[in-house]
């Protein structure tokens, strides 16, 4: 029978296939005697040490995902698995019995997991599970299987999950993701983030679905629907609009590497969000004509500790090499409010998103900073850099990271090493104070670069990761608007260019808005570049500056949807 | 060796936030400590092994008694007590 499903659209596109469950797999277990005792012990001490850096990596990702109280329960995981009773346990059980090591675990996680099991109490059996959760991860490195979880994948299928985190999605076969469904997440959580990057449609926070396995679903991405079973009637509809909408996507990606220039002939710049040199290439085969936001704190993120200014050199290096003299704004390490830092201990914040994050974090960690500005200037001799400095309040801030740059610059020349000394040097406005001292701050630097998703919650002081209010967060709410137009003007008075990096850039509907208003440069997930291009093309900025002048005078994001839907 | 017996008011006692709390604190001294959960008459356990600490099931409203004994054990213990009363610095959830 067919049924029906609402979430939250995170990654627009219309999708039709059976449903995949993901959960962890437990393998199966073989035990053995070994003769090697010693040797048993090590191997399993080992598989404890990598189990203990995938849970580092699964609570980094956590709290990047879903905040503290995600991140502390694989922080919680991570000193069970420490704890002597269990790691210890199992490796005194090679010792004194020979037993290999994946029984040993298993004997180990079963027995602490059915004492927790019997004091009888629903917090302790969740305990329970947890260890037995702990144990699997362990045997999982003992016995070479990865981090598994789509082995059995073998047909494209809508991906059904609790949630998923960035590893699980990013290591699903490619070609066999048709959407993700998830229970949890928000439009602006990291699998609808990498959904988007991926350009597979994806609704999540469908919150506790009952989903079987194999089930027939029709996703609609942008609506956030889901249907079990769906009608023929439905599935007619839908595909209708998926062949309309494919038939558009394919006539902007005909077109994706030319430029965007409206009816008037006014050319604006279109480059991409990227985190990695992975991005760099496929920004660039989809249209990019550079990089307006390149995050390099992912690089810092999906590895287990702080990249040393070589790695760094590494990674910022193949970068600019794609995309050669093509400007590439790098940011500078966005770290904070909901993204913590493997191995550096970010301390308790009642409020992270009001603490240190962004530039005042690498002000107060002067030398993480000056291994990433050494890193980036080394790299960037021969491209086209511009250094962006996230949640700047104020000129203060500006200038002391100017000091630290002009400081690293001057050892690198005192050291003989070669590094760029053109380069250009701006700031995200993504404090409200920022931008409305746009003007101040204008002299001070080459350009701005406006960060909506943030400038967004702030300003509406609506946290966009609280599914109770993240939708009060819209970026098409008259004051976002009004700031981005104050901020843009301030620039152009003191011949600033200036860009915009948030969400907003990216969606179709708020291009005759952007152009009206002036938006210099507009950075977006790859794959939306042909169709901003395409829908650019269609448009002409006499009268888009019109346009925008009513958006900024409507008193709801509904009058502004209202208004621009129906240029 | 120095010890104290004190109420946990925590509403949720010794479990989840305030355990890893109390046992990542526990970790930063040098000092043997032990909690025993005086309500349910527990053997005494480590206090710088969490499932130990779990085991101890120690409930909001609960008496324990935590003793140290080392180099720094008047500190662990001082640290220990204040982390109990001022609730794992969490406002609005004693219990009752």
């Amino acid at each position: 029978m067919s049924s029906r499903l609402d979430g939250i659209g995170a990654s627009a596109g219309i999708a039709l296939g059976p449903a995949f469950l993901h959960q962890a797999e437990v393998p199966e277990i073989h035990a053995y005697q070994v003769d090697d005792r010693i040797a048993e012990a090590i191997r399993l001490e080992d598989a404890v040490a990598l189990a203990l850096e995938r849970l580092k990596r699964l609570e980094s990702h956590a709290l990047a995902q879903a905040g503290s109280d995600a991140s502390e329960i694989f922080e919680a995981h991570r000193m069970f698995l420490e704890d002597p009773s269990f790691a210890g346990a199992a490796i005194e059980i090679v010792r004194s019995q020979g037993l290999c090591a994946q029984a040993a675990i298993s004997v180990a996680a079963g027995e602490l997991a059915s004492e927790f099991g019997d004091i009888g109490d629903e917090y302790f059996s969740q305990r329970a599970a947890d260890i037995r959760d702990i144990g699997t991860l362990v045997i999982r490195q003992l016995l070479g299987l990865g981090e598994g979880g789509f082995s059995h994948l073998i047909e494209p299928s809508v991906i059904v999950a609790g949630d998923l985190t960035p590893s699980e999605t990013v290591s699903i076969p490619s070609g066999m993701a048709l959407a993700f469904v998830t229970d949890v997440g928000s439009p602006t959580s990291h699998t609808a983030i990498l959904a988007r990057g991926l350009g597979i449609p994806a609704v999540v926070g469908v919150g506790g679905n009952r989903i079987e396995s194999g089930v027939t679903l029709a996703v609609d991405g942008e609506a956030g629907t889901v249907w079990i079973e769906p009608e023929q009637s439905t599935i007619d509809l839908l595909m209708r609009r998926k062949s309309e909408i494919d038939a558009g996507r394919a006539r902007a990606a005909s077109h994706a590497s030319e430029p965007a220039v409206t009816g008037d002939g006014h050319r604006i710049e279109v480059v991409a969000n990227i985190a990695n040199p992975d991005d760099a290439v496929r920004a660039l085969e989809l249209g990019a004509e550079g990089v307006g936001l390149f995050r390099t704190e992912l690089l810092f993120l999906d590895r287990g500790a702080v990249p040393t200014e070589e790695e760094q050199y590494e990674a910022y290096r193949q970068v600019f090499d794609v995309f050669g003299h093509l400007p590439v704004v790098v940011r500078t390490l966005d770290i904070g409010g909901d993204k913590g830092l493997p191995g550096i201990d970010m301390g308790e914040e009642l409020n992270p998103f009001l603490g240190k994050r962004g530039v005042r974090f690498t002000l107060a960690e002067p030398s993480l900073f000056r291994t990433q500005i050494r890193a980036l200037l080394r790299s960037a001799v021969d491209a086209n850099l511009k250094v962006m400095l996230p949640m700047i309040a104020s000129l203060a801030e500006i200038e002391a990271v100017r000091e630290q740059v002009d400081r690293a610059r001057a050892e690198l020349a005192d050291e003989g090493v070669p590094h760029a000394v053109h380069y250009e040097f701006g700031i995200m406005i993504e404090v409200p104070a920022a931008a409305i001292t746009a003007d101040l701050l204008a002299p001070h630097v080459d350009f701005f670069s406006i960060g909506t998703n943030d400038l967004t919650q702030y300003t509406l002081a609506a946290d966009r990761t609280n599914p109770a209010v993240s939708s009060l967060a819209d970026p098409f709410h008259p004051a976002v608007l009004r700031l981005i137009a104050q901020t843009i003007e301030a620039a152009h008075a003191h011949d600033k260019w200036v860009g915009l990096c948030g969400e907003l850039a990216g969606d179709p509907v708020a291009a005759p808005l952007l152009l009206g208003l002036g938006l210099d440069e507009w950075s977006m997930s790859p794959p939306a570049i042909a169709l901003v291009k395409e829908r650019v093309r269609t448009l002409l900025r006499e009268d888009c500056r019109v346009i925008a002048a009513t958006c900024l005078q409507a008193t709801s994001p509904v009058q502004v949807r209202r208004i621009l839907e129906g240029v | 060796m120095v010890e104290a017996i004190l109420a946990v008011t925590h509403a949720v006692g010794l479990h989840a936030r305030p355990a890893a709390t109390f046992v990542k604190t526990a970790k930063e001294f040098e000092s043997a400590i032990t909690v025993t959960n005086l309500t349910r008459g527990s053997d005494p356990a480590d206090a710088k092994s969490l499932v130990q600490v779990f085991k101890a099931a120690v409930a909001g409203g609960h008496d324990v008694k935590i003793t140290a004994h080392g180099s720094d054990e008047v500190q662990a213990l001082a640290t220990l007590v204040g982390l109990i009363e001022a609730n794992f610095g969490e406002e609005g959830v004693h219990g009752q």
